[in-house]
């Protein structure tokens, strides 16, 4: 057997919201939106590769959900990372736009990683490789 | 003085680890930082060890000293460096006599 990624999910307090901002405001575009439940099975994909890994925006119905990722953002751990091409420029341009960061860009061993506040409840890491050194 | 000192936590046991002081060094590069931030500064600058926890129980005994303070930015903690405790070890040992 060989398993592969097909989907991976962050919890979100709002799946209106998540959508607008993982759209808006990190580049994703919607790829599947079917009523589930009370919620939505609703995912994301990178704007230049539409048919890789899909991201779950998963509703934190669950109390260990809720109480899971408050504790990982009260002590500024991100939820997941994100590779972008330039974290410097990602973290000028989203500043600009409002999206508020807990960390600004610093090396992290061979990347690059800013955190930023996804305003779902999530802190979520933007990678991108350091530069070679001269 | 006296008393104040009487109601924090040693400074001088505070400052006697070298991981609490490489965390307050880091806090003088950059003030204001989350847990996460510090732990991956301890790591990527300092080549520590340091769990997180452990990191945290550091913070602890600086808070309890009054060197470092915490605060919310939205539900994120942060912390700040206070340097204020270290007057007393001048104001006890003048540095100009």
């Amino acid at each position: 057997m060989k398993a592969r990624l097909q989907v991976t999910s962050v919890f979100v307090d709002d799946q209106a919201k998540a959508l607008a901002f993982y759209t808006e405001k990190l580049g994703f575009i919607k790829k599947t939106d079917v009523p589930a439940g009370e919620y939505r099975w609703l995912t994301v994909v990178g704007a230049d590769d539409p048919n890789g890994v899909e991201l779950l925006l998963e509703p934190d119905e669950h109390p260990a959900a809720k109480a899971f990722t408050r504790a990982l953002v009260e002590d500024g751990i991100p939820m997941t990372s994100f590779r972008v091409d330039d974290v410097n420029a990602a973290y000028r341009e989203l500043e600009a736009e409002g999206v508020v960061f807990t960390q600004p860009p610093m090396p992290m061993g061979p990347m690059i990683g800013a955190v930023l506040d996804d305003t779902c409840g999530n802190l979520i890491m933007i990678v991108s490789p350091a530069p070679e050194p001269d | 003085m006296l008393a104040y000192s009487g109601t924090v936590g040693d400074v001088f046991k505070a400052l006697a680890d070298p991981t609490r002081r490489v965390i307050m060094d880091e806090l003088v590069l950059r003030d204001g930082q989350t847990l996460f931030e510090l732990c991956a500064r301890l790591m990527n600058v300092h080549g520590s060890q340091s769990s997180r926890q452990a990191v945290s129980q550091h913070l602890a005994v600086l808070e309890d000293a009054g060197l470092i303070a915490t605060h919310r930015a939205g539900r994120t903690k942060i912390h700040t460096l206070n340097t204020e405790p270290l007057r007393s070890i001048t104001e006890r040992w003048p540095l100009d006599r």
